[in-house]
């Protein structure tokens, strides 16, 4: 019972920032609101009973990556007039059957696949032993080939920014 | 009285989620926001990622959102340098106006 009345509430939350993100003209704006809607998000893994991954949402992405985008936002000149760039780009309508088409596709193969009902009220979630033994054996090549992922962002990005 | 929420809820959620992101992407002119909405996509997958791996009750499921969020913070990263070095280029940030490659 508790449980759907908060995923009601998230959702709607969630659903709401996602929106406003999209339709906002000030970047600045839209990157409040993404955060919100990440913080709904995290809600809902709790809600998942994911709470290792609700509090490494909150840490990476409403925290480290959002931080990441106002940064930026402050550093580029965003003075210009907003109007033109809330202008939607063309073709409108093509788009806008294309995004239809493309949300009844995907509800219609969600519907289609018979998930039970009700989600099990007494299952237990993953605990962090579990999740990061999982991590370091199955896992463990993926696991080191992210951390040159991540080498390689960090080289790319300094070298991308840096001025010639 | 509240319809009992289930697996697909949360997947649907997850479909609208993502529309919303292609909606930004496709409709949007400014490059900053069509980041945000690419960040917005790769974090509805996430959701669909956590309700299956409670639906299967393996722990594999969330393993995978460690690595979608690691590919984020790198996406994000690069993406916003390429964004400084563009914007230091053509003081602007309006895909319609970052036509160098005539695409």
């Amino acid at each position: 019972m508790w449980h759907s009345i908060i995923f009601w509430i998230l959702a709607t939350l969630c659903v709401g920032c996602a929106l406003c993100v999209v339709w906002q003209k000030n970047p600045v704006v839209s990157a409040v609101f993404l955060v919100g809607s990440f913080l709904a998000l995290a809600g809902l893994y709790l809600n998942l009973s994911a709470p290792f991954l609700a509090a490494i949402q909150i840490i990476i992405y409403a925290g480290a990556i959002m931080v990441l985008f106002v940064f930026v936002m402050m550093l580029l000149d965003l003075h210009h007039p907003l109007d033109l760039y809330f202008r939607f780009t063309k073709p409108k309508l093509p788009k806008a059957i294309a995004l239809g088409l493309f949300v009844w596709l995907l509800c219609t193969l969600i519907l289609a696949t018979a998930f039970p009902l009700a989600l099990p009220e007494s299952s237990q979630g993953f605990t962090i032993t579990q999740i990061a033994t999982l991590l370091f054996s199955k896992y463990a090549f993926p696991f080191e080939l992210t951390s040159l992922l991540l080498l390689v962002a960090m080289v790319g990005g300094v070298v991308l920014a840096k001025k010639k | 009285m509240i319809p009992t929420v289930g697996y697909s809820h949360y997947l649907i959620l997850s479909a609208v989620l993502f529309t919303i992101g292609v909606f930004g992407v496709l409709f949007r002119r400014n490059l900053i926001i069509i980041f945000m909405s690419i960040e917005l996509m790769l974090n509805s997958v996430n959701l669909a990622l956590v309700a299956i791996s409670k639906f299967t009750q393996s722990p594999d499921g969330q393993i995978f959102v460690f690595f979608v969020i690691t590919v984020a913070a790198a996406e994000a990263a690069v993406g916003l340098a390429i964004v400084i070095s563009l914007f230091r280029n053509k003081q602007t940030t309006a895909v319609d106006e970052i036509n160098i490659m005539k695409g």
